[in-house]
């Protein structure tokens, strides 16, 4: 054993928690972009259309993938128009209150066990408290008052529907999300992300085995939690323009963007972390791992490959709903949340207590 | 080093972030504002603004939220000391849980989980 996180020089420390905390901001920051790209590329693909992909220099065009650099320099140079009748001071801080507590989340979530640099051993997560559960659904928590925010200050009666549909739609969603996580802290006996994986080395120790029912209910939750479809009742285009956000434009239209979707793959990557073994392979131990690669450093990169792997096919899927499922009514979903969802994670809860009791 | 530094930090940058995602919008695009412009958006017909009073449904949603959230916060607790509690702990819950199921019983038969 080496040294862990709290026995490392200070300096040593500092220099990995900074540098982590970096490798956080790029990687969120480059998830809206590629997402983006696959948000317009997949419905072309499952619509049988061609999507973007004119966008490139000279004639290197990589299938549309500068589409996004477009994007982003059109938003960054577009006039911003806010309303006259708008409460300014909130108006302007309600896009701040939607990009930092994505990003807070995104730190709670290990990349790997750990890597060695310079006989130093350096855990690969950014912000480590011994009550990981507890953070994140705090910081989740915390979204809502960017939606809240800047739904009210726009004083559009688009925006204040939205943004009162979207908070009730997201508490009410949290309560189940926070049910469905207590049955894995039970079995695997941590509130500690690391420690969970840990806990899941062989593949039929996976949380989606171990619990299949929290498995769901946290599926449908992340969904509502990100106010995607078939819960994007916050942006119903039909009846609400695009919700909270309609008065939004240019740069502060982006950061709500930026924001949905660091929220959204910080959640994908909690769904793999918890259920589908972290940056476990399936088959393959990591001691084995360790033993082919033939060091511990390039078998958490492959963790860290495989990881991002699973969270891909999260982030997959929540583009594949959207274009196969249509948008749920106001009550049906409150009526899912509280009289479906809430009594099915506490039957749940007890069922999983009740069978690891038989073991005391 | 103490566990909660970095979440200062990293809710330094994200607010940095987002501040400078806001601001761009203010100093780097054009700025010809018009009285159509400033107006809120709406199809055709004159706009008002929205602070008209909302449906009491959403802060009953609010109220039960608290209710259920420290629940949960709860259980997490009960959850990290389940094995050194063993039967004593889930007596306990059992009966935590069971007096806040019978308010939420309680909750569904006034029909404040109703919406139409």
């Amino acid at each position: 054993m080496g040294l862990t996180s709290s026995e490392l020089p200070f300096i040593v420390d500092l220099i990995a928690t900074l540098s982590k905390i970096v490798v956080v901001f790029l990687i969120g920051l480059n998830v809206p972009p590629i997402m983006l790209w696959v948000e317009r590329r997949v419905p072309a693909l499952m619509q049988r259309r061609r999507g973007p992909n004119r966008v490139g220099f000279f004639k290197w065009r990589l299938w549309g993938l500068f589409q996004a650099v477009a994007d982003a320099i059109k938003l960054i140079f577009k006039e911003e128009a806010v309303p006259a009748m708008a409460n300014k001071w909130f108006f302007h801080l309600g896009p701040v209150f939607s990009v930092f507590p994505a990003f807070l989340v995104l730190s709670a979530m290990p990349f790997g066990e750990y890597i060695e640099v310079m006989g130093y051993q350096i855990s690969l997560v950014a912000v480590q408290v011994n009550v990981g559960f507890l953070f994140i659904l705090a910081m989740a928590g915390m979204a809502i008052y960017g939606v809240a925010l800047s739904g009210w200050a726009s004083t559009s009666k688009y925006t204040l529907l939205g943004a009162l549909r979207a908070s009730a739609q997201m508490i009410s969603y949290e309560i189940p999300l926070g049910l469905s996580l207590i049955p894995i802290a039970l079995v695997y006996n941590s509130l500690d992300l690391t420690e969970i994986v840990k806990g899941q080395s062989h593949f039929w120790q996976w949380g989606i085995f171990l619990s299949p029912l929290s498995f769901i209910i946290f599926l449908v939750c992340m969904f509502a939690e990100t106010n995607r479809t078939p819960f994007d009742l916050a942006e119903a285009e039909s009846e609400l323009v695009v919700g909270f956000h309609t008065e939004y434009g240019s740069t502060k239209f982006a950061a709500f963007f930026l924001g949905e979707y660091v929220s959204m793959f910080a959640l994908s990557l909690l769904c793999s972390i918890l259920f589908f073994g972290g940056w476990h392979l399936p088959l393959l131990s990591r001691e084995n791992l360790i033993n082919l690669t033939g060091s511990v450093n390039l078998a958490a990169l492959v963790g860290v490959g495989v990881l991002f792997l699973k969270a891909a096919f999260f982030m997959f899927l929540y583009v594949w709903v959207r274009w196969t499922v249509p948008r749920f009514r106001y009550d049906q979903l409150m009526k899912l949340g509280w009289k479906f969802l809430l009594p099915l994670g506490l039957a749940n809860i007890a069922v999983t207590a009740g069978i690891l009791a038989l073991n005391f | 080093m103490n566990p909660y530094l970095p979440i200062i930090i990293i809710l330094g940058l994200g607010v940095a972030l987002g501040l400078i995602l806001s601001g761009f919008a203010h100093f780097l695009g054009p700025r010809h504002p018009t009285p159509a412009k400033e107006e809120i958006f709406e199809c055709g017909v004159p706009t008002v603004a929205s602070r008209e009073r909302m449906s009491v449904k959403f802060y009953l949603t609010a109220i039960l939220f608290i209710l259920f959230d420290i629940e949960t916060v709860f259980l997490f607790l009960w959850a990290k000391a389940f094995r050194s509690l063993a039967w004593f702990g889930i007596v306990e819950v059992a009966v935590f849980v069971l007096i806040l199921v019978a308010g939420y019983l309680y909750v569904l038969k006034t029909g404040a989980l109703e919406w139409d």
